[in-house]
């Protein structure tokens, strides 16, 4: 199963991903073969069954609400590349 | 002046009983350790960078995924190059109230995502049993670091087989625990419906101790449960009135070597005459349908799981004129060739029109392979296989072929998605490198793991030291 240079693009827009010319000749290869490896799974008729989200019979697990102290403001924004003012600092949104 | 310490030797069961008889110091077991790794991790390269640490029990050493607050945490990265948690993982914090020191942070394929830890982003570990080979992955460096005497125990984390296959490929004991057993708070993050933290040490009763401090329902994680029973540690040597399955699929699957079969049928027949009642079971469309089953919802997940690291609260960053491409810059210069890989695979696998083809087809897949699995374990009390196909491979040989590498995880996957324990013990050698048994379980069968494991390890006598440092 062939993934095109266009769906590649698209994909890595998707993803946030700024891929170098390289890259993406590289994963247009590579995603066109895994791809078809993992494609046998559509000759299976699984209309009928079920789709399992995680393998754990666990729904709905209730806590008590009990207030506790959280990270300190400081901690928070210990690891951020920029701060100021305590927010995290980016630069401006696209034009 | 005490005693020398063997490291290469001492159990983590055993160096608990020299502390509790006063014959050595936290201090002087931890500095055992320290030496070993200055003598031995210069080649092996088990470790990203080594802790200081005031625990007096037995110290332990952590996968590098596992948060640890004030000591770098870096998932084999360079996004999170430089990245110190403000706060411990869960599990980190269970084996420090239990008094374990950390004597390090340990390798491992980027953001555990590979079978060799070649994906590092900070060179790959090294097998103890033969340097110019890999020690499996993605947790290689915490399995040949209990191997190479450089630390007693150590935690991993699997999602398709990153703790057996490397305890596996470097001969020791590794536990892959049920999914939803061990808490993954302050984990970081691969593909939420697999990932599970589990133990790795020399030998099965060392694991089964290492679990009991680990295990159990953390409220800081929704996806926990309570165990249903206490972890009890092994003892006896008898396997009567144990039905083990051989599933014929997973035992005969293309790419298996001889010498990995003759080493697991031998095992088979120590089974059987320790009283274990062996018969063949069938788990066709789980192995037929596994792997691309995972290779779909794993990446899906992964997709979204790596959408947080965007270059604004933690991690690196990238220069860029506006907001999106500084987000877009960072991630391609942060991720390294795998996790692209994936994130893609995944992006692509979830984006509209092609949902239900794979990712939705995938999660019906998974229901098929849990059903199997049930089917073969009503029959059967425990599942028996390879770990691994092959023995340790050379570094570089799969490195360039995706596919390749992938197919290092065919025999782990399936019981991984049926969200089932599974415990690797090593079995034998063959040409020279250890060969791993796998165990599968019933959901929270860790107890009889591991009691099985232990009779078989009794039983199979395996040397757990490289032959090159005996």
């Amino acid at each position: 199963m062939a993934i095109t240079r266009e769906e590649v693009l698209h994909v890595a827009k998707l993803a946030q991903l700024a891929l170098t010319e390289e890259e993406i000749a590289q994963l247009t290869d590579e995603l066109g073969k895994i791809l078809e490896a993992v494609s046998v799974v559509a000759e299976l008729d699984l209309a009928d069954v079920p789709p399992t989200p995680h393998p754990l019979d666990l729904v709905n697990v209730w806590d008590e609400d009990t207030p506790r102290a959280s990270l300190l403001l400081e901690d928070v924004l210990a690891n951020a590349p920029e701060v100021e003012d305590g927010f995290f600092r980016v630069p401006a949104w696209r034009q | 002046m005490a005693a020398v310490i063997d490291t290469l030797r001492l159990t983590a069961e055993g160096a608990k009983d020299l502390l509790k008889r006063g014959e050595l110091t936290g201090a002087e077991l931890r500095a055992a350790y320290l030496d070993a790794i200055a003598e031995r991790d210069g080649e092996l390269h088990c470790f990203l960078r080594t802790a200081d640490s005031d625990g007096d029990g037995v110290p332990i050493a952590l996968k590098d995924v596992i948060s640890t607050k004030g000591v770098e945490t870096t998932a084999g990265s360079r996004i999170l190059d430089g990245y110190v948690p403000v706060f411990d993982a869960t599990v980190a914090a269970r084996v420090k109230a239990a008094g374990l020191g950390l004597l390090g942070k340990t390798n491992t394929d980027e953001f555990a995502m590979g079978s060799s830890t070649e994906n590092s982003a900070y060179g790959p570990s090294r097998n103890p049993w033969d340097p110019a080979r890999v020690p499996g992955g993605s947790g290689g460096g915490s399995a040949a670091a209990v191997t190479a005497g450089l630390a007693p125990w150590a935690l991993g984390s699997d999602t398709g087989g990153s703790i057996k296959q490397p305890s596996a490929l470097c001969g020791n004991v590794g536990l892959r625990p049920t999914y939803g057993s061990v808490s993954r708070y302050g984990v970081v993050a691969f593909a939420s419906s697999l990932d599970q933290v589990g133990p790795v040490a020399k030998t099965v009763r060392d694991v089964a101790l290492l679990y009991s401090i680990i295990a159990g329902r953390d409220p800081l994680d929704s996806t926990t449960a309570e165990l249903p029973e206490a972890v009890r540690l092994p003892e006896g040597d008898s396997l009567a009135g144990v039905r083990v399955g051989v599933p014929t699929e997973l035992n005969e699957a293309e790419g298996i070597e001889p010498g990995v079969r003759e080493a697991v049928q031998r095992a088979i027949e120590f089974a059987e005459e320790l009283g274990a009642e062996v018969g063949e079971c069938s788990l066709p469309r789980s192995v037929r349908y596994g792997m691309p089953c995972y290779y779909l919802i794993a990446p899906a997940e992964a997709s979204s799981n790596l959408a947080r690291y965007d270059g604004v609260r933690f991690g690196k960053r990238a220069e860029g004129a506006s907001y999106q491409e500084m987000v877009d810059r960072t991630r391609d210069e942060g991720f390294g060739p795998e996790p692209k890989r994936r994130i893609m695979l995944g992006t692509y696998a979830l984006s509209s029109g092609y949902y239900d083809a794979f990712y939705g087809q995938a999660q019906k897949v998974r229901t098929l392979i849990i059903e199997e699995h049930r089917e073969a374990l009503e029959r059967f009390d425990v599942l028996v296989s390879p770990t691994s196909p092959t023995v340790a491979f050379k570094i570089g040989e799969r490195a360039a072929d995706p596919l390749a590498m992938y197919a290092s995880d065919l025999l782990t996957i399936p019981s991984c998605l049926a969200g089932l324990p599974g415990l690797s013990i090593p079995c034998g050698l063959s040409a020279g490198l250890p060969v791993g048994l796998q165990l599968i379980g019933p959901q929270f069968g860790e107890n009889l793991l591991f009691s099985v494991g232990h009779a078989l390890e009794q039983a199979l006598g395996f040397d757990i030291v490289p032959e090159r440092w005996r």
